[in-house]
């Protein structure tokens, strides 16, 4: 090696090694936490069991569906959007609750944080390599679902087509019109939005109980009551502010839970939408802001109580 | 300790801003008609543990499924009660299915109430048809409540106008309903034509019948079926429309 080669060499190894500005906010930094994240969490077992499970019963629904063909569109439709609640609710909770304690078991967080990375950035990454799981599950199981539907209406138009081949075209031409009517039905669009929605919510509020739970099983058993009881809300809200006459201490239990739990059955529409209602840009905005509102403030208090987390 | 007290200050904040917010969602939501199930006692003891349950998780709509393919292997053993309890549950978890609606007064009305009156069992005829009445009523009590619970749209007016026309032999009522189903988004084209229809065969309305009847001839060659020419041919004849007067018999226009 020459002088010059040398001094080449040495002075790149300086420009590496001289410590750039440290950024106190850093997308790139958040990207390679939610990169590792979405690895970590499609390398679980449970995530191939729920999205197995979630695609058998989408695909299933097919054969228990030997009723007229407006019964079957409905059973299908039904037990597939059904299917695709189950599955997203259930793995924002269990892929959630598991990921700061695992993270803690395996001393992975204190890796992380031991370089200058904030607890912000470390959480905020986390949560979005979780709600990127969601939406790729969510996007795997509605393209089974529409592969399923597109192939059922197929086989129905087919079977309508040969049963009117000697009727009048138009009446045939209504007929075909009714099966599609029945089929797809754009509305189940915004539909699987807020089911989505809702499991993004579900996923930041998992996290949030974690950053104080002892065990990745507490986080799940209390997630579990929350579930049932954030679809309770509605109830216990609107008997606590009508006062309808009960005593004390039921009041102060209805306001807890109206105060402190989220409204889940707002995030059910999809089962009336099946049904044929149609839903308003207003009810799909508005459901959607209320989410993304719950995602967020869960999310920030996270963070914020898990600043205070001894580690 | 301090973070989390803070973190439980925010939250019951959040809760206080969020009252107001969720409370006009619910109410844009029912006046849109969503939310169609509420959570009470009376539902917990219409809809037994399983089916409370599956409502309260937001899982209503498989459940509903499931009760609905018990109720289709109920009906192919002729379980008409177990059939009956079924489709309670159902359309009480689902309320917005009119398909539910109207295949459990289908059932009701019209299966049920034929074995009803077929029943080997029962020696008596008055009996037979007391029971067929009462499946009657079923079926009838399932379009209503159907209805309650979807006044916006057509269907269950339509199913409601056949039952009065087929079971009850009452063409006044059927009259109403299809006229109420014609008045609604999304109704069928034959819907005002079967309200004329079944209002030619009311004694003391000949006259109203015909009039419409012949505004729906006038309206051109799609309306001019076979029906509708018989039964003004029928309105005509009973009513004494001088010839001139008459519509032609193959439906063409003589104007």
């Amino acid at each position: 090696m020459t002088e010059g080669q040398t001094d080449s060499t040495l002075h790149l190894l300086n420009a590496s090694t001289i410590p750039k500005r440290h950024r106190v906010f850093s997308f790139s930094r958040i990207l390679a936490i939610t990169s590792n994240t979405l690895t970590e969490l499609t390398r679980l077992k449970v995530f191939y069991v729920l999205l197995v499970f979630g695609l058998l019963l989408i695909g299933s629904s097919i054969f228990m569906a030997q009723f007229s063909f407006q019964q079957e569109f409905q059973i299908l439709k039904d037990v597939s959007l059904g299917a695709i609640s189950m599955f997203t609710s259930l793995l924002a909770i269990v892929a959630t609750a598991r990921m700061l304690p695992r993270d803690i078991e395996d001393r992975t967080v204190y890796t992380i944080l031991a370089k200058p990375v904030p607890r912000f950035e470390y959480v905020v990454g986390k949560i979005a390599g979780v709600l990127l799981l969601l939406a790729i599950s969510t996007l795997v199981m509605v393209a089974a679902f529409l592969a399923v539907l597109y192939m059922r209406e197929q086989a129905v138009l087919q079977v309508t087509a040969t049963q009117m081949a000697s009727a009048p075209p138009d009446q045939l031409a209504d007929a075909l019109r009714a099966v599609r009517a029945f089929a797809f039905n754009v509305d189940l669009v915004p539909g699987i939005i807020i089911i989505f929605i809702k499991a993004c919510l579900l996923a930041t509020l998992t996290l949030f109980v974690s950053t104080f739970a002892t065990s990745s099983i507490f986080t799940v058993v209390i997630m579990v009551f929350v579930y049932f009881i954030g679809h309770l809300e509605a109830t216990a809200r609107e008997y606590w502010l009508h006062e309808h006459g009960s005593g004390l201490i039921t009041r102060s239990f209805l306001a807890i839970v109206a105060l402190l739990f989220p409204d889940l059955q707002a995030f059910n529409l999809v089962d009336d939408i099946v049904a044929g209602t149609a839903i308003s840009m207003a009810v799909f905005a508005r459901t959607a802001l209320l989410g993304v509102f719950y995602t967020v403030i869960y999310t920030l208090l996270a963070v914020f109580v898990f600043y205070g987390k001894e580690l | 300790m301090t973070r989390g007290l803070i973190a439980l200050g925010v939250l019951i904040a959040m809760g206080l801003l969020k009252l107001p917010v969720e409370r006009d969602l619910a109410a844009l939501h029912r006046q849109e008609h969503f939310r169609g199930v509420e959570f009470n006692l009376a539902l917990r003891e219409k809809l037994g543990q399983l089916g409370f349950i599956a409502a309260l998780s937001g899982f209503r709509a498989i459940v509903a499924d499931a009760l609905f393919i018990q109720a289709h292997a109920a009906w192919e053993d002729t379980q008409w009660g177990r059939m009956l309890w079924l489709f309670r549950q159902i359309t009480t978890l689902q309320p917005r299915v009119l398909l539910f609606w109207d295949t459990a007064a289908w059932h009701m009305a019209w299966n049920a109430s034929v074995a009803a009156m077929n029943n080997p069992d029962q020696p008596h005829q008055t009996l037979r048809v007391k029971a067929q009445r009462e499946y009657f009523a079923l079926g009838k009590d399932f379009l209503e409540r159907g209805i309650k619970n979807n006044p916006d749209r057509p269907e269950l007016y339509e199913a409601l106008a056949r039952l009065y026309k087929e079971k009850y032999k009452d063409h006044e009522r059927a009259a109403e309903y299809y006229e109420k189903a014609a008045t609604l988004p999304e109704a069928a084209p034959w819907d005002r034509r079967f309200s004329a229809y079944e209002l030619s065969y009311c004694e003391g309305r000949e006259r109203e019948a015909y009039e419409r009847l012949h505004s729906l001839y006038d309206e051109g060659g799609k309306e001019r079926l076979p029906t509708l020419l018989k039964r003004l041919k029928f309105l005509e004849d009973k009513l004494g429309i001088p010839q001139q007067q008459r519509v032609s018999e193959t439906g063409e226009s003589e104007r």
